[in-house]
Formats: structure tokens, C-alpha cells, sequence
């Protein structure tokens, strides 16, 4: 397998992670999986609502594809781990994404909170994804803490408004040493795109896609963004300079011998 | 005598002597599909049959749902 993935002792081939939130419907899933490529799939723990007849989401999910349940909803560390056990129990595996909101309107993760409950579930054989605001300390501490992978903000949850921390996770790109993941805020595949060039191990995207008028288009064009930025990386994009650099030679045409 | 219980959090009034798996019956849900917490520990999904409900019980019932 060249240039994989490896997150938790696994290799993928995708470096599409895929949000199921807020979707139409659930039965989307498949198809917007099969066309994204991505081979790992968030989803959240809920109460059940009597009121309301609901259908299992793990039924329209690939077998194959790798469960990452998110701890949404936690307010604190001890809530994190709690749900991150109970989705464990459910036999989904022991993958979490960790998320410690207590901010309502920006919905900016508690780094520290966040890194007590990797700490935890880190031991207890959990391979931790934790949310968090691209902050290289933060990102320090997780690494200690056991995280698998950081996964940094690019602009607030469901916003779309692309990489508008760019500068912070490029310095966790260059710092840490641990897949970075750019989770939250990308809203056109461009952004997932400039994301991979700088260097993102991956990208997680959820809102983007199900908010699209096509979502199973939008996961298309994702997919391609994501491997075009991912192959830029790789080729080693040029410098850039201040002034033009011709492209095309200046010397030994028309001017030359003609007697001026 | 029926017995009082919280489910998800409200007061609920059920039938002494039922089991975590009739209960699930009863509301019509699938045992494979949700996870349930009593009294803040998992139970796990062998024990739904001959798990009695008992007065003041708390009880969780989650399933999982599309989330980012």
C-alpha cells in the first residue's frame, strides 16, 4: 500500500473522513459513501425519542467502513468519557472522536477538558480523535496524552468558511507528529484541497456535503479535492517568488543577428 | 402495583417485575439497535432478558444517529 493512512494501527487508502450529520435521510449514506471513498464515518449517541419512530443509522453505513462514534454533547471531560464507554458497549469499536463543547454559538472545543479525556480513554485501549482549536500546546498535550491524531478546526462547525486558521495548522503540520486532520469549517472542496497541499493528513467533512443541493456530487467533488491536494503535497509544490519568472526562455529569437 | 422510574431523563410509571427486554418490546424498539445505561453502568445486551426494573431505577436508552 503506498502512501496510506495509518490511524490506530489501520492503513486507508482515503484521506476523505465523511460526517453523517444532518442529512435528508440516512439512506443517502451508501451512496454518498461509495462516492466520497472515504472509509471512516462519524456518527453520535442519542437518547432515543419514544415519540418519534426511528430507524438504526449503522444499517445504512458499509460494513467495512470504520465506525468513529463522536462524543458530542459532552460538556466536560467525565461526560466524554462516559459517552466514548457507552458507544464502545454498543460494539462499534474503539474509536471515538473526542468533542467537549461548552460554547453555544461558536461551538469552540474545551482544550483542556479535551485532553483529560484523552487521557482516560487513552489507557482504557480507546484510539482517540480528538476536536480541538489548532493550538500547538493543546496539540503538545494530546500527543502526550496518547491521542492517535489531532484533528484542528479550519473555521467554526457547519460554517463553510474554509481554512481561515490556515497559518495555526500549518505549524501543527510542521510541529507534531501525529496525523493532522482538518475537521470542521471546510465548505467547497477547495479548501479541503489547499488543506492537503499544505500538508493535512486528512479532512473531515460533514456539512459541506449533506447541505449541498447534490450531496452525492458534492462527495465526488470532495474526494477529488482531497487527492489532488494530497498528490500537490507530495510533488512538492515550487517557490514562490514576488516578481514574474519567465516561463518560457528570453534569450535566442527574434532580436538576435538581425543587425540592430 | 406499577413502579416509578426515569427513562431518558422523565418520570415514567411501568408494571413491577418487567425486564429490560420486555420494555424495549413494549415500545416497539430494537434490542440491537440501542444501548442501554442502568443506574450510569452499561448493560450489556445479554443481560436485557433478566434484568428486572426496580423502583427509582434510572435508566438510559440511546441509539446512535447521523452526527459530524
Amino acid at each position: 500500500m503506498k502512501d496510506a493512512l495509518e490511524i490506530g494501527g489501520r492503513c486507508f487508502q482515503s484521506r476523505l473522513l465523511l460526517g453523517s450529520g444532518k442529512l435528508s435521510s440516512d439512506a443517502l449514506i451508501p451512496e454518498i459513501a461509495a462516492r466520497s471513498g472515504a472509509e471512516i464515518i462519524t456518527v453520535a449517541l442519542r437518547r432515543i425519542d419514544f415519540k418519534s419512530a426511528s430507524a438504526n443509522i449503522l444499517n445504512h453505513i458499509p460494513k467495512n467502513m470504520q465506525l468513529m462514534p463522536n462524543t458530542s454533547g459532552a460538556r466536560n471531560a467525565d461526560e466524554a468519557v462516559r459517552i466514548a464507554r457507552i458507544a464502545r458497549a454498543a460494539g462499534c469499536g474503539n474509536w471515538v472522536k473526542i468533542e467537549v463543547i461548552t460554547d453555544n454559538k461558536y461551538l469552540l472545543p474545551d482544550g483542556y477538558e479535551t485532553v483529560r479525556a484523552v487521557e482516560i480513554l487513552a489507557k482504557e485501549g480507546f484510539v482517540t480523535l480528538p476536536y480541538v482549536s489548532p493550538d500547538l500546546m493543546t496539540a503538545k498535550r494530546l500527543v502526550e496524552a496518547g491521542a492517535a491524531a489531532v484533528m484542528p478546526l479550519g473555521a467554526p462547525i457547519g460554517s463553510n468558511r474554509g481554512l481561515k486558521t490556515k497559518e495555526l495548522i500549518r505549524i501543527l503540520i510542521d510541529e507534531i507528529n501525529l496525523p493532522i486532520i482538518v475537521d470542521a469549517g471546510l465548505g467547497k472542496p477547495s479548501h479541503a484541497c489547499e488543506a492537503m497541499e499544505m500538508g493535512a493528513a486528512a479532512c473531515l467533512v460533514n456539512t459541506a456535503i449533506a447541505g449541498a443541493s447534490d450531496p452525492v456530487a458534492m462527495a465526488a467533488a470532495f474526494s477529488m479535492a482531497v487527492q489532488a491536494g494530497r498528490q500537490a503535497f507530495l510533488a512538492g509544490p515550487g517557490a514562490e517568488t514576488s516578481f514574474a519568472t519567465a516561463s518560457s526562455p528570453l534569450t535566442g529569437f527574434l532580436r538576435e543577428g538581425i543587425g540592430h | 402495583m406499577p413502579i416509578a422510574l426515569t427513562i431518558n431523563g422523565e418520570e415514567h410509571q411501568i408494571q413491577d417485575r418487567l425486564s429490560v427486554a420486555a420494555l424495549l418490546a413494549q415500545r416497539g424498539l430494537d434490542p440491537n439497535a440501542v444501548v442501554v445505561e442502568l443506574n450510569l453502568a452499561i448493560l450489556p445486551k445479554e443481560a436485557f432478558a433478566h434484568t428486572l426494573l426496580e423502583e427509582k431505577d434510572r435508566l438510559e436508552i440511546l441509539r446512535f444517529v447521523g452526527g459530524g
